[in-house]
């Protein structure tokens, strides 16, 4: 065990004044230290991607990541998605077209969606689902999902 | 009257706090003052503990305590839930190994500390002296001692009928085939998770209960000595299941016991590298079967041998799968006689247990490539041989001559050969065979293949649900099942709005809690729809019945006079007339009026259906890819058709992993080689096409009284069997294929031997 440094964490336009082992990962930083536990932990090797986080536009594996290297960028996760209690586009769509089952994947699907829809709503059908290849889903056979990131962009372009 | 609900698309009643990051997984819970557990785990397949070394561990600042074997042996091994058949109690786990190690992965002892990188720091400090003895890991080899007086076979399943001997003599042709399924698992995205704490009044709580809890509260009680209404479970939200989540594992125990020694909350959340070889694993099956049959292809008998890789242990689910594998293998077929024997064989390899379609996913593979190899052997259309075969609509309700999971199994409605014509002719099957006869002219390798199968769902024998209209005007949907995903808030929801003639936004579903209801079979078996949608239509009317009665005198009518209709409480014949809310009801209410009522079964419901898969093979690497998949099933009636293409979407994919990647391997000294998702090949979104299907209700079940069958299984059954036909027929070498996953080294050595 090491000592802990402080670190302030910029989650979903809030800063989170913390204290850390350097060897924490971003994501039980975000789900522990800040109590946001929308973004879950499905392996902790980088490969399913459910604890995908955008940080500074960019979708990342947060369990990749330790927390102090997170200090002064800006992290979005699954509770800053709706306004309110409106849903995101990306969030209604899955509702819609029934892109969850058991949910656990979700956030990771929602925020990878997210990222790859602001950074481009008319990506073409192929580099879509190459994009969202990026996670596993382990209920719905994908294809719901890539229905819903599709319905979703529609409305985002 | 107001709008059908059952058969509606509706959105489903869950989704919200799911969608929004406000789901209640395990890990997302913590108590005031809890600890957090870590299991060190055996990295010897077979082998004689010698000493466990905890000194250093237990100085780590923040470790509180740690345990081995000696400190739990007075907690009996964990007992079978299902299938429990007489010899098999020796093979039974011990939470934390007595003195022996039967795979890599067996708990050998736990820390608890009171954070989570200390106890995985602890975890490295605990060294075990383990003199290692040689592992069992081939199945098919001859059994070794596994105890004094035991060797390593626990059970030989065997169900037969009809003259199997006549089947195979008299001038009937014969195939003898070898096949092997490799062991798989449900790989839910969430990994296992389990805390325990003592309340305030004393009672033992368990948090990430799943699939199971009435019947794991009774299991946990027995083993840890507590009275019923000392210990209760609670089921949160659950991250996938697919038959191995919510049985009970030595670290369900090991928080249970934690809590009541140390009293402090005990928290544990498996990695992902203990899922992958800790939690029950499935398939894992090799078969030798013979085949009598006569010039048109018609099957005189079937005589299948198979042997089944246990693992160390067996778990909580006793001999299910080798029972299921053996009964539901004749599938939709005739098949005169039969007989099935299933070895169950102690390898040093993680334990296992059902994973989704258990026994079929297997048992449709064999079967279905028998019936291939007949066609090749006939020069038949294999789509001929199977209608040739096929159980006609005129033998419903069919007995097979076979039981399985305790029950008699009685097919209870369809029409297969008409199902079969409208499955080819609506994925126009037919036009895609000459289309790929035209891309394999053109130096293509592309080809198609089917399977056909049974399902069975619903498994009995009861199901008990509480209705209540609460002080809020809410309907209250009390039961012991469970979810693990798959939307049974909805469907039960929809049942029961449509049964009360309620809009569907006034119930709320409880489900897994087993302080709010005494009894509950859970969730498995596809049984939920079934089982407890059906004990909600009974309930309902009870429940309109009481509302009316408690209405009558407020709108000065006898009860008989009124009914619900839309929520309200009126005139039956007189729309116009007084009336009144079911809120403005529950506000008069001194106590929430309650039903109960109970459905009973003592068969199962059989739905089926079919899977086509067109291949395409990569030349060079011996890849290959999925063009398309279909999946044809009759659900007898589907409460929300697209909750039913939902199931069958997401268990074709499984399917396709488990035909095309999916595979836990171990070296020779019985080392896991898939402990992680770089291994374990779970398919992405670029694996699944979009997979095709039709949803049919042309077979209600006539033993429910809403016609349902179950839907959680036929997605993945007879996918290995269609992708392995598929394959052969794009290498043109029917019988190539004769195990799964088809890996590209398979195909490459059949495309070099063309």
């Amino acid at each position: 065990m090491t000592d802990k440094i402080a670190v302030t964490l910029r989650v979903n336009a809030r800063d989170y004044r913390i204290e850390v082992e350097p060897r924490r990962t971003l994501a039980d930083a975000i789900r522990t230290d800040c109590g946001l536990t929308g973004t879950h932990l499905g392996c902790e090797h980088g490969v399913c991607g459910a604890c995908t986080v955008i940080v500074d536009g960019h979708a990342v594996r947060s369990c990749l990541m330790f927390a102090v290297q997170a200090e002064g960028s800006h992290i979005r996760t699954v509770e800053g998605l709706a306004d309110g209690e409106r849903l995101s586009p990306v969030q209604q769509a899955f509702h819609d077209h029934h892109a969850l089952q058991c949910g656990f994947c979700t956030p990771g699907f929602l925020m990878l969606a997210t990222a790859i829809l602001e950074d481009n709503p008319r990506i073409g059908a192929d580099d879509l689902r190459h994009a969202l290849a990026s996670n596993l889903c382990r209920c719905t056979g994908y294809h719901n999902i890539v229905i819903a990131v599709q319905a979703a962009a529609e409305k985002m372009r | 009257m107001s709008e059908p609900v059952i058969g509606q698309r509706i959105r489903r009643v869950e989704d919200r706090p799911l969608l929004t990051g406000r789901g209640r997984f395990a890990a997302d819970i913590d108590h005031p003052g809890q600890l957090h557990m870590r299991i060190v785990r055996s990295a010897v397949a077979h082998g004689h503990v010698r000493a466990i070394d905890a000194v250093a561990a237990k100085r780590l600042p923040g470790v509180v305590t740690v345990w081995t074997g000696t400190d739990v042996a007075d907690v009996p091994p964990i007992s079978f839930r299902m299938m429990r058949i007489s010899g098999l109690e020796p093979f039974r786990q011990p939470i934390l190994a007595q003195g022996i190690v039967r795979y890599v992965g067996e708990p050998i002892a736990v820390v608890f500390a009171d954070d989570p990188y200390v106890a995985e720091d602890a975890e490295d400090l605990v060294t075990a002296d383990i003199e290692p003895l040689a592992p069992y890991l081939d199945p098919t080899l001859e059994p070794p001692p596994f105890a004094p007086g035991l060797v390593a076979e626990a059970a030989v399943v065997r169900k037969e009928y009809g003259d199997l001997a006549a089947a195979f003599g008299g001038g009937a042709r014969v195939l003898e085939l070898g096949l092997a399924i490799a062991r798989q698992s449900g790989v839910p995205i969430e990994t296992r998770g389990a805390l325990a704490h003592i309340d305030s009044s004393g009672v033992l709580r368990f948090e990430g209960a799943a699939k199971v809890p009435h019947q794991n509260q009774r299991a946990l009680a027995t083993m840890l000595g507590l009275a019923l209404d000392r210990i209760h479970l609670h089921e949160g939200h659950v991250g996938g299941g697919f038959g191995i989540r919510g049985e009970i594992y030595p670290e369900d125990v090991l928080v249970c016991l934690g809590a009541l020694r140390l009293n402090r909350p005990i928290k544990w959340i498996e990695d992902r590298r203990e899922h992958l070889i800790a939690a029950n694993q499935s398939r894992g099956q090799r078969h030798r079967v013979r085949v009598a049959f006569d010039e048109r292809g018609f099957i005189r008998g079937l005589d299948a041998e198979f042997w089944v890789e246990q693992g160390g242990y067996i778990r909580s689910h006793g001999v299910t799968v080798i029972d299921l594998t053996a009964a539901m293998m004749p599938g939709p077929y005739v098949i005169p006689a039969f007989r099935a024997i299933g070895h169950v064989r102690l390898t040093n390899k993680t334990p296992a247990g059902t994973y989704r379609a258990p026994g079929r996913f297997e048992g449709s593979f064999v079967r279905e490539r028998a019936i291939d190899a007949i066609a090749a052997a006939l020069k038949l259309d294999p789509i001929e041989v199977r209608r040739v075969n096929l159980i006609g609509p005129e033998r419903m309700p069919f007995k097979r001559g076979l039981d399985t999971l305790g029950t008699e199994i009685v097919y209870d409605s369809g029409n297969y050969p008409a199902f079969m014509d409208k499955a080819l002719a609506t994925f126009r099957l037919p036009d895609l065979k000459r289309s790929l006869a035209e891309r394999r002219a053109s130096g293509e390798m592309v080809g198609l293949g089917l399977g056909f199968f049974v399902e069975k769902s619903g498994l009995g024998p009861s199901d008990k649900v509480k209705m209540s209209l609460t002080p809020d005007g809410t309907i209250e949907v009390v039961c012991g099942s469970a979810s693990l995903g798959q939307g049974i808030d909805t469907v039960l929801s929809q049942i029961a709005a449509e049964k009360l003639n309620v809009p569907i936004a006034a119930f709320r579903v409880r489900h897994g809690q087993t302080d709010l209801i005494d009894e509950g079979l859970g969730a498995y078996a596809s049984r939920v729809t079934v089982m407890t949608g059906s004990a909600v239509s009974l309930a309902a009317p009870a429940l309109a019945k009481k509302i009316c009665a408690a209405a009558a005198p407020l709108l000065q009518r006898r009860p008989d006079e009124l009914a619900l209709v839309d929520g309200r409480i009126g005139q039956a014949d007189n729309p116009a007339g007084p009336d009144i809310t079911l809120a403005e009801l529950a506000r008069t209410l001194a106590a929430p009026l309650e039903v109960e009522a109970r459905f009973e079964s003592s068969h199962m419901s059989y739905p089926y259906g079919l899977h086509a898969a067109v291949v395409r093979i990569d030349a060079e690497t011996g890849a290959v890819a999925i063009e398309r998949f279909f999946v044809a099933y009759d659900v007898g009636r589907a409460v929300n058709p697209t909750l039913v293409e939902g199931q069958l979407v997401g268990g074709a994919a499984q399917g396709i992993g488990g035909a095309l990647y999916e595979a836990f391997v171990w070296d020779d000294a019985g080392q896991p080689l898939a402990a992680s998702f770089v291994d374990y090949l779970v398919p992405t979104a670029l694996e699944i096409p979009p997979i095709e299907t039709l949803v049919l209700e042309d077979a209600p079940s006539p033993i429910n009284p809403l016609g349902v069958k179950g839907a959680g299984e036929g997605g993945i059954s007879a996918a290995g069997a269609a992708i392995a036909s598929a394959v052969d027929d794009a290498l043109g070498n029917p019988g190539a294929i004769t195990r799964l996953p088809i890996r590209p080294d398979d195909v490459r050595r059949h495309l070099r031997g063309r």
